[in-house]
C-alpha cells in the first residue's frame, strides 16, 4: 500500500509543514510515498514537491475551485483519490485540521489527530489535554486518516527526490461556500512554525505599542520570530497568528525566549518541546520558571532591551 | 432560525490532568468539571445571535454520561431554551458524536450548527468537521466572526497568517475560536429559570447509531519531563549562558 501526504502550498512554494509530514509518511513503512498538491496554477508548487527526498509521485490537481482551500472542495478532491491509499496524512496546519475530518468522516474512519510518533503503521502516540499526558493508540480501520504534528518529525530534504508529477482532474466548486478576503499579518520575520528562535510576550507587555517597542527589537536583533500569549492576544497586543499554546501555534525552535509570560499550562503546550527555553518574568513564582533552562527574574521593560544590546 | 449547539463536558480549564499509575488514561475522579470553553463560546455566539433576531430557538446537545445534564442546564442557564442528553456510558470519539449529531440536525432540521472547535481534553480538532462531511453541509471552522444575513453566514476565520472571510449558504456547521466572543457569566436568575426548561435524553440506539470506538487506546503516559533549569542573576550572565553553554545564539 502507499501513503499519501497532502500538501501545505501558496500554489507557487511548498510550505516547509509540508516536509516534516513526508518523514511521518515514511515513518509509517507501508511503501511509496505521494504528495497531493491541490491548487489552482499550482504547476510551481507541484515541481517544487517533486523534488522532495523520499516522494515517489506527485498527483497534482488543478482546479478554479482549489484556489483558496475551501473545506469542502479541497476534502472531495482528496476523496477523488482515497481509495489507492493505506495513510491519508495532512500537517496538523489550519488547512490540514479543517479538510482532515471531512476525509476521515466520507471514509467512515476515526481521524488521529496531531500525531508525534510513528510507533508502527497502525500506532501512533499524540498529547491529548494541553501536553499534560501522551496518549498511545492503535487504529482498526483500513484508511488511516491522520494530521501530523510538525514539531514531532524532522522535515524531510527539500531537494533529492525525482517524482513523476501527474495530474488528476480537479473537482468542481461545491457551491456551498465561497471565499470572500483574506487579512494576511504582514512581517518580514520567520513563520513561528518554522523559526528557529522565538521572542514572545505576555500580558505584561501592557499595550500594543509597547509590545512592539520592547519586543520588536530583540526580534529584530536575532532574526527571531514573534510570538504572544493568549493574554497577550485577547488584550489586542498582538494580532491571533502570534498566538503559541494548546490551541494556537505549537512551536519548538531552538531557542524560545518569554517575557512577562506567567505560564499557563495552555501556553507551556505549544513551547515546552523547544531546545533551550528563557523565561524573564518579575514574579519568582511565574509557573514558567519551571519549564525555562534559564529564568531570569527581572522587569522585562529593563531586561529586554539590555538584552537586545547585549546579544 | 433553529440553532444547535454542541456541548462537551470536560474537566476544567484551570486543573492539571494527572496521568493515572496503571498507563489506562487521565484520572477524572474528584476533578472539577465544566462545560468545554469553546463550547461556552458556542452557546453564547447563539444566544447572541437569538438577541439580534436572527435566530428563535436554541438547542443544546450533549452526548455522554448521565452527568452532561449539568452541561446542557449551564448551556440552558447561558440562554439555550432546551437540551437534548444524548446518554451513553460508552466511550464516545469523534466520529460516533459526529454521527449522533447528524441524526439529531435531520430531525430537528436547523439553520446553523455551532460547536466549539476543540474540546480541552482530547484536543481532537474534529466533532464539527465530521459533522458537516455527513450531513452534507458547508463548514467554517476556527470563527472570529460571524454574520447571518438571508440563507447567508459570512463567518471570519482564524488561519495561519491572518485572517479570512469565506461566505456560507444556510444551514451550515460553524467551530468557535477563542476570540469569537467572551461569554457572559451565568447568573442566579437563569440557573433557578434553566432548571424548568425542556431537557430530553434519547440513547444511541433510539438514533441509530453504532457508537464502538474505532481507537483504542494502549497506553496513557506522562510526558517526557524537562531538566530543571538554573535562575541567572542578570542579563550578562543569560547573554554568556546562551552563547557558551547552549550555544543558541
Amino acid at each position: 500500500m502507499t501513503v499519501l501526504v497532502i500538501a501545505e502550498h501558496d500554489h507557487a512554494t511548498v510550505k516547509p509543514a509540508t516536509l516534516n509530514t513526508v518523514t511521518a509518511a515514511i515513518a509509517c513503512q507501508s511503501g511509496d510515498v505521494h504528495v497531493l498538491v491541490a491548487g489552482a496554477n499550482a504547476a510551481e508548487a507541484a515541481a517544487a514537491a517533486a523534488k522532495i527526498a523520499g516522494v515517489s509521485k506527485v498527483i497534482a490537481a488543478d482546479s478554479a475551485s482549489l484556489a483558496e482551500n475551501l473545506a469542502e472542495n479541497v476534502a472531495a478532491q482528496v476523496l477523488a483519490i482515497a481509495g489507492n491509499y493505506s495513510h491519508i496524512l495532512f500537517p496538523a496546519t489550519a488547512n490540514g485540521k479543517n479538510v482532515a475530518p471531512r476525509v476521515a468522516a466520507k471514509l467512515d474512519v476515526a481521524q488521529i489527530s496531531d500525531i508525534t510518533k510513528v510507533v508502527s503503521p497502525d500506532t501512533f502516540e499524540r498529547p491529548i489535554y494541553a501536553g499534560n499526558a501522551i496518549a498511545t493508540v492503535q487504529s482498526a480501520d483500513k484508511v488511516k486518516v491522520v494530521t501530523v504534528r510538525t514539531t514531532g518529525f524532522d522535515a524531510a530534504a527539500k531537494e533529492g527526490g525525482s517524482a513523476a508529477v501527474e495530474n488528476a482532474t480537479g473537482v468542481a466548486d461545491s457551491g456551498k461556500s465561497a471565499f470572500v478576503g483574506r487579512e494576511v499579518t504582514k512581517s518580514e520575520r520567520p513563520e513561528l512554525t518554522a523559526a528557529k528562535i522565538i521572542v514572545s510576550g505576555g500580558r505584561a507587555l501592557g499595550s500594543s505599542e509597547k509590545f512592539q517597542e520592547v519586543m520588536a527589537p530583540l526580534a529584530d536583533k536575532l532574526g527571531a520570530g514573534l510570538g504572544a500569549s493568549r493574554a497577550a492576544v485577547d488584550a489586542g497586543y498582538a494580532p491571533n497568528d502570534w498566538q503559541v499554546g494548546q490551541t494556537g501555534k505549537i512551536v519548538a525552535p531552538q531557542l524560545y525566549i518569554a517575557a512577562g509570560i506567567s505560564g499557563a499550562i495552555q501556553h507551556l503546550a505549544g513551547m515546552k518541546d523547544s531546545k533551550v527555553i528563557v523565561a524573564i518574568n518579575k514574579d519568582p513564582e511565574a509557573p514558567i520558571f519551571s519549564v525555562a533552562d534559564y529564568g531570569l527574574e527581572a522587569d522585562l521593560f529593563t531586561a529586554v532591551p539590555e538584552l537586545v544590546g547585549a546579544v | 432560525m433553529k440553532a444547535l449547539v454542541a456541548v462537551k463536558r470536560v474537566i476544567d480549564a484551570n486543573v492539571k490532568a494527572q496521568v493515572k499509575a496503571d498507563g489506562s488514561g487521565v484520572d477524572i475522579a474528584n476533578v472539577k468539571m465544566s462545560m468545554n470553553p469553546f463550547d461556552e463560546i458556542a452557546v453564547e455566539e447563539a444566544v447572541r445571535l437569538k438577541e439580534k433576531g436572527v435566530v428563535t430557538e436554541i438547542i443544546a446537545v450533549s452526548c455522554g454520561e448521565a452527568k452532561c445534564q449539568e452541561t446542557l442546564r449551564t448551556a440552558m442557564a447561558i440562554g439555550a431554551d432546551r437540551g437534548i442528553l444524548v446518554e451513553s456510558t460508552e466511550e464516545l470519539q469523534p466520529l460516533a458524536v459526529a454521527k449522533l449529531l447528524k441524526a439529531l440536525v435531520d430531525k430537528e432540521q436547523p439553520q446553523l450548527v455551532i460547536l466549539g472547535k476543540q474540546a480541552i481534553d482530547d484536543d481532537n480538532n474534529q466533532t464539527g468537521q465530521m459533522l458537516a462531511a455527513l450531513a452534507d453541509l458547508p463548514q467554517a471552522t476556527f470563527a472570529s466572526k460571524v454574520e447571518v444575513a438571508g440563507d447567508k453566514a459570512s463567518v471570519t476565520r482564524e488561519v495561519d497568517g491572518g485572517l479570512e472571510t469565506i461566505s456560507l449558504s444556510l444551514p451550515a456547521v460553524i467551530t468557535t475560536d477563542l476570540r469569537l466572543n467572551e461569554p457572559r457569566y451565568v447568573t442566579l436568575p437563569n440557573i433557578m429559570k434553566a432548571k424548568k426548561k425542556q431537557l430530553d435524553t434519547v440513547s444511541p440506539a433510539d438514533l441509530g447509531v453504532d457508537v464502538a470506538p474505532r481507537l483504542k487506546t494502549l497506553k496513557v503516559s506522562e510526558p517526557p519531563k524537562r531538566g530543571a533549569g538554573i535562575k541567572v542573576p542578570d542579563v550578562a550572565t543569560l547573554v554568556d549562558k546562551l552563547k557558551n553553554e547552549a550555544k543558541v545564539i
